[in-house]
């Protein structure tokens, strides 16, 4: 066996995350935040591993 | 490289080395444009830096566990040289830009405790055993190592479970956030970089004290996009929390119940969790990370076709452990490699140097636990 079947069970595993996610939640586009948060005058509000929850 | 060689008609290796390469290219390009369409332009952005950073990091073998590991056991600084100076650069825009925009930009900044200390001497330990890091195992996973593929969705389940109970780890004692901020921070922390990089050339074989010119490419292509990630974001570049949420999602999509925990109900929490995936910073990059590694593996020729190693059954139980452990430490120790070093460190959180000292005491324990472990393959 080879890395062709670990490395493609790697990206099936993103394809399956993403399949979920997009069976359990909606993507609206036209309430995305501006694109660069830098100038945007709005606070960071993304989930980080260094942050405890609002 | 020269196109001599190349056959002229439709057929033969180098077509079909053009088409796969091309192949790759093109639906990379795909993918950033369907999320930047249907999600919004930020979030294609970041998909896009997340490739990066699995391209910079697989493509020109930068990491963090085995340069630690090259420096424990052979004295070679090389790795750790390049960690500094791509934190350096990072730091060098980092640190003024929030200074100057703080309601705009966010560092990774978190309280030193207790359980900080101790999470970020287990994860030390384990990215030891596994020989992958909060970057490295999903840039092992794409590039199809089995030991990075079968440590990331236990990382992943160690990560929620840290996170459902970090509050109460938290609890057992912790400094108030402490940072080097502005301009002075600036300087201490430059200062601070140089010195660790002294000592390291200090302690390092006298024909081992040289930076090859591959990691300076990579640290300075490292420091470029984890710039562009904070000002796109918002937020430094991370790793630990999104796949924590990927776990959550799971969780709770089989009926699981999250209102006993602290950090999973409150309000932030249960915003991003019924948000989708191509919304989360963390999962971007981490959904970029693997694609990138894995594109590179099979940009490469031969990339994808060598044997799978060998490992002892009590190898594989290890992995499943260290992953577990990784995932789980790193939410105690408020971020991995990436989120509480890298990205600590160049934002001016103190507690990321303090995680650099004690996750280094780890790696020194877990590069002897290593070979125990049936995990040692090679001298």
């Amino acid at each position: 066996m080879t890395r062709t079947v670990t490395a493609s069970a790697a990206i099936a595993f993103l394809a399956a995350l993403l399949v979920f996610d997009q069976a359990s939640a909606d993507l609206n586009p036209y309430k995305a935040p501006p694109a660069f948060a830098l100038g945007s005058g709005q606070a960071s509000s993304g989930g980080f591993c260094g942050a405890l929850p609002e | 490289m020269s196109g001599a060689s190349v056959p002229q008609g439709r057929e033969g290796p180098a077509f079909d080395i053009l088409a796969r390469r091309g192949g790759l290219v093109l639906a990379a390009l795909a993918c950033i444009a369907l999320v930047a369409l249907f999600a919004g332009a930020r979030y294609g952005m970041m998909l896009a830096i997340g490739l990066g950073f699995g391209i910079a990091l697989e493509g020109l073998r930068f990491g963090f566990a085995g340069p630690w590991r090259a420096m424990i056991l052979r004295r070679e600084p090389a790795g750790i040289l390049a960690q500094l100076l791509s934190i350096g650069i990072v730091s060098a825009v980092a640190i003024p830009l929030l200074a100057a925009h703080p309601d705009e930009l966010t560092g990774a900044q978190a309280p030193i405790g207790w359980a900080m200390i101790g999470g970020a001497f287990v994860f030390g330990a384990a990215m030891q055993v596994v020989l992958g890091c909060g970057s490295g195992t999903l840039v092992n996973a794409g590039s199809g190592n089995p030991v990075g593929l079968l440590a990331l969705p236990f990382f992943a389940i160690g990560s929620f479970a840290g996170a459902y109970h970090l509050i109460w780890w938290t609890g057992l004692g912790a400094l108030p956030i402490l940072t080097l901020s502005g301009w002075p921070g600036l300087i201490v922390t430059l200062a601070a970089l140089a010195a660790v990089a002294g000592l390291l050339l200090r302690l390092a074989r006298p024909e081992a004290r040289h930076l090859p010119r591959r990691l300076v490419i990579a640290a300075i292509a490292l420091a470029a996009l984890a710039i562009a990630n904070l000002v796109i974001a918002g937020q430094p570049w991370g790793v630990v929390y999104g796949l924590g949420l990927w776990a959550a999602k799971g969780f709770t999509a089989l009926g699981g119940d999250l209102s006993g925990s602290a950090f999973w109900s409150a309000p932030g929490s249960e915003r991003i969790l019924q948000g989708s995936i191509l919304t989360d910073y963390t999962s971007l990059t981490n959904i970029g990370i693997i694609a990138g590694a894995f594109a590179v593996a099979a940009w490469r020729s031969g990339g994808l076709s060598q044997k799978l190693p060998g490992y002892p059954m009590r190898a594989w139980l290890a992995t499943i452990v260290a992953g577990f452990l990784l995932g789980y430490s790193s939410r105690l120790a408020f971020g991995c490699n990436v989120g509480a070093f890298f990205s600590g460190v160049s934002t001016g959180s103190l507690h990321g140097w303090v995680w650099f000292v004690a996750a280094f005491a780890g790696a020194v324990l877990g590069v002897r636990l290593r070979p125990l472990l049936g995990l040692e393959t090679r001298a």
